[in-house]
C-alpha cells in the first residue's frame, strides 16, 4: 500500500544453508505501533537487520517510505538491545542526545539556540531532564535506554525500530517503557517497531503484531494473529493460547518439528505472564 | 631552541586531539603498535639517506592499514606479536649499519627534542594541520561510532570505515610526534593526557580541549626542565603523563564519593 | 673438514671462546624460555612480554648506572612488573590497558634518564643497544654462575608444578575444585615467567624478549597437542633459532657492510617469525582436506541467530 512507512514483500535470507527468514511479507503504516514478536532464535535481529539495511536478503524487497534505495538511515531510527557505555567517557547525556541530530554529517556540531531548544525537547518527551547533564556511562540501563530513544528520534524518523528493549525488565520497568514509547510515538508521529519475545506488556498498545516463528511471519491485528489455528500453523505443531484473567499465555506442545532449534514445550517468555 | 618549542606544542596538540579519540575508543593496542612499526621505517629511512619523518609516515601508514584489516583478530594473535617485535628487529638491523648506532637508537626510542632542525619545521606543520582537520571533519560520525558502534550502523556510519580513517590518522600523528618523544614514549603522552582531562569535566568537546592543554602542560614542563636539568625529555614526559593520570584517576575517585546517588528507572 | 664447512662458518668461528659461550647459554636460555613459554602461551599471558620489555630495561639502566650486572638489573625489575601484574591482575580490561601502559610508559622514561646518567658519565654509548637489543657474545663469563642458577630455578619450579599448572592453566575451576592453589600456581608462574624473560633479555634484548618467551611456544602449540611434546619442541625450535643466529651472526662480519656484525637478536626474532609462520602449515592443510571431504550428515543445528 502506498504511503505505508514500511513494506516488506516476499524477504528471504538464506545463511551457510540454513533459512533464517522465510518470505517475511508485512506492513507498517504511519504511525503504526507494531510489535514482531517470536521466541529466541526466530529470526527478530536478523528482520531488524534487513530492514536497516545491514543484512542482504536473499529473496524479496524492503521498501522506505515507498523506496528500495532511497535515504533509508535518515528515516529509521535505532535502539539497541545491547551496548556499553563507559563510565568515564566524557559525553553527557544531553551531549549524546544532540549527537543525534546530525551525527551522519561530517563537520563538528555548531552549537545555536535551536539545537538547545531540540534538545531540550527530546529530553523533556522522554523524562530524561532530570539526569541530562550526567556522563551517559553513569546512568542507570533504563536511563540510558531512554537517552538512546531521544537519540533516535530527534533526527525525526518516520520508524522507530527497538531490539528487544524490555527484555531485561521486570513487568513494572517493561510497562513504563512501553507506555513512554506509545505516548512519544504518538507526540512525534512516528511509527513504532518493537521486537519482544514477551507479548504481554504491548497487547494494551499494539495496533498490529508481526509474529515471527521459525523465520515465517503471520501479522495482522491481536484478534487476527493470536489464535491457536493461526499460530499452530505458524509453528508448525500444535500450539494453545490461553487467556488469563487478560493475560495472553502461548503455549506449544512438544513435538518432532526440527524447525525451532531446541524449543520443546512452552517456550521461553511467553509461557510466563510476569 | 624556538624550534624546539614551536614543533613540541604542535606535537602537544595533536596529541591532545587524537589521544583523546585513541582513549575515548580504546586503541590502545594500535597506539602501542603502530609507533613499533615506524621505527623500523625510521631506521630504514635513515639507512638510505632518505627522510625520517618519510621512512615513518610510510610504516606507520602501512602497520595502520595492517592493524585495521586484521581487525580484532590481530589484537590478541601471537602473529601479530611476533610481527611487531620483528619490525623492532629490523630496526635494530638497519641502524646497526650506521655509525652513529648507539644514539640514533636512543633517539628514537626515546625522542631528540633539543635537536630539531629548522627543516623539520614545515613538513612537521603540515602534517600536524592534516591531522587536526581529519578529526575535526569526522568528528561527529566518529562520535557516534565510538560510543555506540551499533547506532552508528543503522545511521549508515560504518565502522570499519570508521576504524580505519582513525587509524590513518593515528599513523599520521604517530608519524609527526615520534621525533619529538620517541616510539617509547608516544603512547604515554597520547593517552596520560585526555585520560586526565575526562576526569575533570563531562562535555566532549571541553575534554578535548583540555586533553591539549595538558599534553601542551606536559610539553612544556619536560622541555624546560630538559633544558635545565639536560636529562632526556622523555624521562619527563613519561613522568608527567603518569602524574596527570594519576591526578584524573584521584579526582573521579574524590567525585564519585561525593556524588554517590541511588539509581532511578 | 674445515674445508667442508667454512662456507657455513667464517673462520675462526670454533675457536672463539665468546662463540662458544654465546652457544652455550643461548641453548640453556633456549630451554628455559621455551619451557615457561609454553605455559604462558596456555594461560593466554603472552602480553605479558611487553611489561618485562619495559621495566626490564628499567631495571638494566638502572644496573648500568648503580654498577651492578645487567642481568640482575633485569632480574628486579622484572620481578618488580610481576608483583604489578599479579597485584593489578592479569586480565585485560579497557581500564587496565591505559594503567599498564601509563605504567610502563613512566619506567621507560625512567629508562631514559638512567641511560643518559650513564651515558654521560661514562661517556660509552653502548648501553642503550645493549640493554634494549642484547649482546650473547658479550656475555662475559662472571655471569654464567647467575645465569645456571636463575635457570635452574625456573625448570625447578616449572617442572615442580609441572601438573597443578597444567591443570590450573587449562582450567582453573577444575583445578580448584582439586584443591589446587590456583592463585600461588599462578603467581609462581608469574615469577618463573619474569625470570625467563630477564634471561631472554640478556640474550637478545629486553624489547625481542617477547620473541623467544612466545614465538617457539606459540609454534611447538601449534604443531602438537601434547603438552610433554610441545616443551620439548619450543624448546628445540629456540635452540635452533639461538644457534642458527649465532652462526648466521658471526658469518655476518663478512657480508655487506664489511667490518660490522648484524645482530644476532635481529637473525634469532627473524627465524623465530619464519617458524612460528611455517608451524601454521599442517594445520592449514588439514583443514583443505577436511573442507574437500564430502558434508557429513544434512542441516545439523548451528546456534541459531536471534
Amino acid at each position: 500500500m502506498s504511503g505505508d512507512v514500511l513494506a516488506l514483500q516476499g524477504v528471504s535470507v538464506r545463511l551457510s544453508g540454513r533459512t533464517i527468514l522465510d518470505r517475511v511479507s508485512f506492513e507498517i503504516a504511519p504511525g503504526e505501533f507494531t510489535g514482531l514478536i517470536g521466541p529466541n532464535g526466530a529470526g527478530k535481529t536478523t528482520l531488524f537487520r534487513v530492514i536497516l539495511g545491514l543484512q542482504a536478503t536473499s529473496a524479496g524487497r524492503v521498501l522506505v517510505e515507498g523506496l528500495e534505495h532511497g535515504p533509508r538511515h535518515r528515516l529509521i531510527g535505532y535502539v539497541p538491545q545491547k551496548f556499553l557505555l563507559d563510565p568515564d567517557v566524557p559525553l553527557r547525556a544531553r551531549d549524546l542526545v544532540g549527537l543525534g541530530i546530525d551525527a551522519h554529517r561530517l563537520g563538528m556540531p555548531v552549537p545555536s539556540r535551536t539545537r538547545r531548544a531540540l534538545v531540550e525537547e527530546m529530553l523533556h518527551a522522554v523524562d530524561a531532564e532530570r539526569f541530562a547533564d550526567t556522563r551517559v556511562g553513569q546512568l542507570s540501563g533504563g536511563e540510558q535506554q531512554r537517552i538512546l530513544i531521544a537519540h533516535a528520534l530527534i533526527a525525526r524518523p518516520r520508524l522507530l525500530l527497538l531490539d528487544e528493549p524490555l527484555a531485561n525488565l521486570d513487568l513494572g520497568g517493561a510497562q513504563e517503557v512501553v507506555a513512554l514509547l506509545a505516548r512519544v510515538a504518538r507526540e512525534q508521529q512516528v511509527a513504532v517497531l518493537i521486537s519482544a519475545h514477551e507479548i504481554n506488556p504491548l497487547l494494551p498498545v499494539m495496533d498490529r503484531i508481526v509474529y515471527l516463528a521459525a523465520g515465517r511471519a503471520v501479522s495482522g491485528t491481536t484478534e487476527e494473529v493470536v489464535r491457536a489455528d493461526v499460530l499452530s500453523e505458524l509453528y508448525g505443531r500444535h500450539v494453545d493460547v490461553l487467556d488469563v484473567h487478560g493475560r495472553v499465555l502461548i503455549v506449544a506442545g512438544a513435538g518432532e518439528d526440527t524447525d525451532l532449534t531446541g524449543h520443546e514445550g512452552a517456550f521461553p517468555g511467553a509461557g510466563i505472564p510476569g | 631552541m624556538v624550534n624546539a618549542w614551536t614543533v613540541a606544542s604542535m606535537v602537544a596538540v595533536v596529541a591532545g586531539v587524537v589521544g583523546f579519540f585513541t582513549v575515548l575508543r580504546g586503541s590502545a593496542f594500535a597506539a602501542h603498535a603502530i609507533p613499533n612499526g615506524s621505527f623500523a621505517g625510521a631506521a630504514g629511512a635513515s639507512l638510505i639517506g632518505v627522510s625520517t619523518l618519510f621512512g615513518l609516515g610510510v610504516f606507520s601508514l602501512g602497520g595502520a592499514l595492517t592493524i585495521g584489516l586484521l581487525g580484532r583478530r590481530g589484537r590478541h594473535d601471537v602473529a601479530t606479536a611476533l610481527a611487531l617485535v620483528m619490525m623492532l628487529a629490523l630496526g635494530a638491523l638497519f641502524l646497526s649499519f650506521s655509525v652513529e648506532y648507539a644514539s640514533e637508537v636512543y633517539s628514537l626510542l626515546f625522542g631528540e627534542v633539543l635537536g630539531i632542525s629548522p627543516n623539520d619545521l614545515a613538513p612537521t606543520a603540515i602534517l600536524g594541520t592534516l591531522c587536526i582537520l581529519a578529526i575535526a571533519v569526522l568528528y561527529r560520525p566518529l562520535m557516534l561510532s565510538s560510543v555506540l558502534p551499533e547506532v552508528g550502523e543503522a545511521r549508515g556510519i560504518s565502522s570499519f570505515r570508521m576504524e580505519m580513517l582513525f587509524l590513518a590518522v593515528l599513523a599520521l600523528a604517530t608519524t609527526m610526534t615520534v621525533p619529538v618523544v620517541g616510539t617509547l614514549l608516544i603512547f604515554s603522552l597520547m593517552i596520560g593526557a585526555p585520560a586526565a582531562a575526562r576526569s575533570f569535566t563531562d562535555r566532549p568537546l571541553l575534554a578535548m580541549g583540555l586533553s591539549v592543554a595538558v599534553a601542551l602542560l606536559i610539553v612544556w614542563i619536560a622541555i624546560a626542565a630538559s633544558y635545565e636539568t639536560n636529562y632526556p625529555v622523555g624521562f619527563f614526559v613519561g613522568t608527567a603523563s603518569a602524574i596527570s593520570y594519576t591526578i584524573g584517576r584521584l579526582w573521579t575517585a574524590v567525585r564519585s564519593r561525593r556524588t554517590a546517588q541511588p539509581s532511578h528507572i | 673438514m674445515s674445508n667442508f664447512l667454512s662456507p657455513i662458518f667464517a673462520s675462526g668461528f670454533f675457536e672463539s671462546e665468546a662463540v662458544h659461550i654465546a652457544l652455550a647459554v643461548g641453548a640453556l636460555v633456549a630451554i628455559v624460555t621455551g619451557v615457561v613459554g609454553v605455559f604462558t602461551v596456555i594461560r593466554g599471558q603472552s602480553f605479558a612480554g611487553e611489561a618485562f620489555g619495559d621495566l626490564g630495561t628499567t631495571g638494566g639502566a638502572g644496573a648500568y648506572l648503580v654498577g651492578v650486572g645487567t642481568l640482575w638489573g633485569f632480574v628486579i625489575g622484572n620481578l618488580v612488573a610481576a608483583g604489578a601484574m599479579e597485584a593489578i591482575g592479569v586480565q585485560r580490561a579497557r581500564g587496565r590497558d591505559l594503567a599498564t601502559g601509563i605504567v610502563l610508559g613512566a619506567g621507560i622514561g625512567l629508562a631514559a634518564l638512567f641511560l643518559y646518567l650513564y651515558t654521560s658519565e661514562h661517556s660509552t654509548t653502548g648501553a642503550t643497544v645493549t640493554i634494549l637489543f642484547g649482546s650473547v657474545f658479550a656475555i662475559s663469563g662472571a655471569t654464567i654462575p647467575l645465569i645456571l642458577l636463575l635457570s635452574a630455578v625456573v625448570l625447578a619450579i616449572t617442572l615442580t608444578l609441572y601438573r597443578p599448572l597444567l591443570l590450573s592453566s587449562v582450567s582453573a575451576e577444575m583445578a580448584s575444585a582439586r584443591g589446587i592453589p590456583v592463585r600461588l600456581v599462578g603467581a609462581l608462574h608469574l615469577v618463573a615467567l619474569a625470570l625467563a624473560a630477564a634471561l631472554a633479555a640478556i640474550t637478545i634484548g629486553t624489547i625481542l624478549s617477547t620473541a623467544l618467551l612466545v614465538g617457539p611456544a606459540a609454534s611447538a602449540l601449534r604443531l602438537t597437542r601434547r603438552p610433554l611434546t610441545a616443551l620439548l619442541t619450543a624448546a628445540g625450535i629456540g635452540i635452533g633459532a639461538m644457534w642458527l643466529g649465532v652462526v648466521l651472526a658471526y658469518d655476518s662480519y663478512y657480508w655487506p657492510p664489511h667490518g660490522t656484525v648484524w645482530p644476532v637478536s635481529f637473525f634469532v626474532v627473524t627465524l623465530v617469525f619464519i617458524t612460528y609462520l611455517l608451524s601454521g602449515i599442517p594445520e592449514a592443510r588439514r583443514r583443505r582436506r577436511t573442507d574437500r571431504a564430502p558434508s557429513a550428515s544434512p542441516a545439523a543445528q548451528p546456534a541459531t541467530p536471534s
